[in-house]
């Protein structure tokens, strides 16, 4: 939350993601394929529902539960960034989203920058009318999933461990 | 009290501080200090609380309306709402969807442990697995959850690897917590493999879409409903907001609050039946045809809600802020502080509204009524005030004893009959304290003489080990009648003296005379003493708005006629600041609550408008260690006090507890002397280091002076004898 005032939307949001030792890279859409396929193997993925941007096809499709539970990377389209908490927004359609950002052990959230939002606020703004026209589902996502049930804070128990945010320019 | 003798009850403390103190006051602690950490990054935390009260306020205003609104929206969706009246009636319900020999994976809800849905579950012959790590260990150990967010915060991770030493024999040693969390994520996976059916909670449910909000870490909650066809939510019907924006100050605050966590790893949006795919035997599968059931829960609530004292109750939002920033919840945990199923401050109220008066009585008596939890609470709730109120019921409600008498005879009160010894002593500390007045120091000899101890701590419950305060045969009203103040005062201060300032410490009052003297301020004591705050901390409701009523009688004549009300102790100053809204007309409450100060306020105040430190006493640069009263720093005065020591030139360090561990009457009670000893060890440490040794200590409060004086075995002066110039000649 420690922002600069007079930072772009995507500099806070990169600030925090530094402060939740979430890694990310910046890429662009020429380059994304490049980019996800360096992550460690095997890779599963759900198709991305951007215009103009898609999962390479060297990314295996996530259709059978074991492929899914054995990935190393999991790559989903994260469809909103919030600036002030560094969440990512995990939709349930295309539906195997919601499985492979939970089971694999490094999730990947492909983001785009026009995405990204400042606040909490701003983004219940845009969800609202979604969520009440369209009945959908997200999940507002802040780094690796954690417990600190067993004595002291470990990160991954049920979801992932690790967390990589990819912003496309 | 009366299901228990005080003995036992304080043996049974010790206990359970010996056996889980240690973990729960380093995680509490914790918790605590993360929420002061995370609010304070806030740009307006004060907005945000102000904005979630609001939204609760009205959305259980309107709360028959959502519950339609919200069934309409889920059966649109594809859902089914079941509204249970009570415990048997969800119970019974959620047994229809589970078929004997099916898995139940369940996320962490304290609305299931209310209805104890799993022994339901399992005597029809289903598998019911909590998959929150800190459940699925109480479960193994058969115990109850001692916190309503970290339910095993109580154990140490110790005593869970011996745990699944015992439960496992794993085949490798399992010492770290990433040893003990991967073990159980492991033991977990299979079960979310073989489950039928998801049970969740909801944190809050939205009436314009019928969404449910998670709030979550551990990514088990995204696993139960996303694993499963079948998903089942129990929520209480107070969760229910109008609509999806109104869940955002509620997302900011509700981790911070709780945990110290800016947000949680997860909040979960979802609008059941949920569209997202599960696993086959051999593909992944869509969930066309998932299933969902809404299990709102009123068991008690609608009651709560048109009860007026307890509706507040239900703007919770379940963050266990109020358990955390509690000094004795910080030393005995939700075993002790807690009823059937909640645990903390609101355990108070939500226990009464849903298990009844009986639950309550095991725990209320720990709340102090401090009120360092309101300060904390995201939606503002008086604690407190709900638990005097929930302490004056079980006092109605009990029975008639034998004695009464010989006690009400000592004690004119108006309360009822039936009530212990113990609380009408401390709850009529007044008529005490004329009495040992009039007939010190006989009086004071005769309290410390053994037998009369001894009495003191079968009869009344006063603990043995405690040193009586001692009462003084000329009284501040009585010393103060002797004075000729200044001859061209520039302001008037009727000094409302409580019964200790008046009866036994009178030398703060006499010195915050002086003072006010020194500063042009003419001064004189009233007549009436007792604020009420000894009745209300015993739930003696009705006895407190009878002396709030003595002390209006006397005190408005004098606001009239422009005076101001100064005091010198800050629980009797928080009556009429903050408790008399409750028990006196919004009128004499505002009038009394506008023109009355503590005694450091007051003198900041002259201070920083033109009169001159000149004529107080010189600090010198004397080194001291100040205390600020609990009460008092939840409205906001111990700044002041700081401020005019500092101006005065003595070289200042204070505190950071949430409570002395006296707190009244408390610290006194042979059942919960061993509490009030433990709380007040952090002060103590605190005022031992390098840093603060040797310094002079001072205190606001009464009972932050005699709990100093037993743990640091000095005298511990109030500040305004610090402040005060010498008497003249």
């Amino acid at each position: 939350m420690a922002t600069t005032a007079g930072d772009s939307t995507s500099e806070r949001f990169t600030t925090a993601l530094d402060e939740l030792d979430v890694g990310w890279r910046t890429t662009t859409a020429e380059a994304l394929s490049e980019t996800l396929t360096a992550f460690p193997e095997p890779i599963v993925g759900a198709p991305l529902p951007f215009e103009g941007i898609s999962l390479p096809n060297a990314i295996t499709r996530a259709d059978d539960p074991e492929s899914v539970k054995a990935a190393a990377s999991g790559v989903t389209a994260g469809t909103l960034g919030i600036a002030d908490y560094g969440s990512v927004l995990i939709e349930s359609t295309p539906p195997e989203a919601e499985l492979v950002s939970l089971y694999a052990d490094t999730h990947v959230a492909v983001v785009r920058e026009s995405d990204i939002v400042d606040s909490m606020t701003a983004a219940l703004e845009s969800l609202g009318p979604r969520l009440r026209e369209g009945r959908g589902n997200a999940i507002v996502a802040t780094g690796p999933s954690a417990t600190a049930d067993m004595g002291a804070l470990v990160e991954g128990v049920h979801g992932p461990g690790d967390v990589h945010v990819v912003i496309v320019e | 009290m009366s299901k228990q003798s005080k003995r036992a009850k304080a043996a049974q403390i010790r206990e359970t501080m010996a056996a889980e103190g240690e973990a729960v006051q380093e995680n509490t602690k914790g918790f605590n200090q993360g929420r002061y950490d995370s609010v304070a990054d806030l740009e307006d935390y004060q907005g945000l609380k102000d904005e979630a009260r609001q939204i609760k306020e009205a959305a259980i205003e309107q709360l028959p309306e959502l519950i339609e609104q919200l069934t309409e929206t889920v059966e649109e969706n594809g859902g089914t709402v079941y509204l249970a009246e009570d415990e048997a009636d969800a119970n019974e319900y959620i047994q229809s969807l589970v078929e004997s020999g099916e898995t139940v994976v369940k996320s962490k809800s304290m609305t299931s442990e209310e209805i104890e849905v799993n022994e339901h579950l399992e005597s029809a012959g289903a598998e019911v697995v909590e998959t929150d790590l800190g459940e699925w260990v109480l479960q193994l150990a058969e115990e109850e959850p001692s916190h309503i967010v970290a339910p095993a915060i109580h154990k140490s991770r110790a005593s869970i690897a011996e745990l699944f030493r015992e439960r496992f024999d794993p085949d490798r040693p399992l010492e770290t917590p990433e040893d003990l969390t991967a073990f159980a994520s492991e033991q977990l996976a299979s079960k979310f493999d073989d489950a039928d059916v998801g049970m969740t909670g909801a944190n809050f449910l939205t009436a314009d879409s019928g969404t449910m909000m998670l709030v979550t870490s551990e990514g088990n909650a995204r696993k139960t409903v996303a694993a499963t066809d079948t998903h089942v939510a129990v929520a209480g019907v107070e969760k229910i907001v109008p609509s999806v924006e109104d869940l955002q100050p509620f997302v900011e605050l509700i981790g911070r609050s709780g945990t110290g966590q800016d947000i949680t790893s997860y909040i979960s949006l979802l609008t059941p039946p949920v569209d997202t795919a599960t696993f086959g035997d051999e593909t992944i599968e869509g969930a066309e045809d998932r299933e969902f059931h809404l299990v709102l829960i009123d068991n008690g609530r609608m009651e709560m809600r048109e009860d007026e004292q307890l509706r507040e109750t239900l703007y919770c939002i379940r963050c266990s802020a109020c358990a955390n920033t509690c000094a004795n919840f910080q030393q005995v945990g939700g075993h002790e502080f807690g009823g059937e199923t909640y645990t903390g401050g609101i355990a108070g109220g939500w226990e009464t509204g849903v298990h009844g008066l009986d639950s309550s009585e095991e725990f209320v008596d720990l709340c102090t009524g401090c009120s360092r939890c309101v300060e904390a609470c995201p939606v503002g709730i008086d604690i407190p005030w709900i638990n005097t109120v929930v302490r004056d019921r079980i006092n109605r409600g009990a029975d008639d004893h034998a004695y009464d008498f010989l006690v009400d005879g000592l004690t004119p009160d108006a309360e009822s009959g039936g009530m212990s010894y113990q609380k009408r002593f401390f709850g009529n500390f007044v008529t005490v304290a004329k009495l040992g007045s009039l007939f010190a120091p006989v009086s004071n000899w005769l309290a410390d003489f053994g037998p009369n101890r001894w009495i003191a701590e079968k009869l009344l419950g006063v603990d043995q080990r405690r040193d009586m305060p001692t009462f003084q045969r000329e009284t501040l009203k009585e010393w103060a009648g002797d004075r000729d103040g200044p001859t061209d005062p520039d302001r008037e201060v009727l000094m409302l003296a409580d019964t200790y300032t008046n009866y036994m410490h009178v030398e703060r009052g006499k010195a915050a005379v002086r003072t006010l003297e020194a500063l042009g301020v003419s001064v004189e004591v009233a007549d009436v003493t007792e604020s009420g705050r000894a009745a209300l901390s015993q739930g003696m409701v009705e006895t407190a708005t009878k002396h709030g009523e003595a002390v209006a009688e006397e005190l408005l004549p004098h606001i009239e006629a422009g005076r101001d009300i100064v005091m010198v102790e800050p629980s009797d100053l928080a009556m009429l600041r903050d408790d008399y809204g409750q028990l006196l007309d919004e009128k004499t409450y505002e009038q009394l609550s506008e023109n009355s100060y503590e005694i450091l306020e007051y003198v900041y105040g002259l201070l920083e408008n033109g009169a001159s430190a000149d004529a107080l006493a010189d600090g010198d640069g004397e080194e001291i260690a100040y205390h600020g009263h609990c009460q008092q720093r939840t409205l906001g005065l111990a700044a002041h006090t700081e401020a005019v020591l500092e101006e005065l030139g003595y070289d200042l360090i204070t505190s950071d507890v949430e409570c002395c561990g006296m707190a009244g009457s408390f610290g006194f009670k042979q059942q919960y002397y061993d509490v009030s000893m433990a709380v007040g060890e952090d002060l103590r440490e605190q005022f031992s280091t390098p840093e603060a040794e040797g310094r002079t200590i001072v205190a606001s409060g009464t009972s932050c002076h005699d709990q100093l004086t037993d743990l640091m075995k000095q005298d511990v002066p109030h500040p305004i004898e610090l402040v005060a110039p010498l008497e003249r000649a």
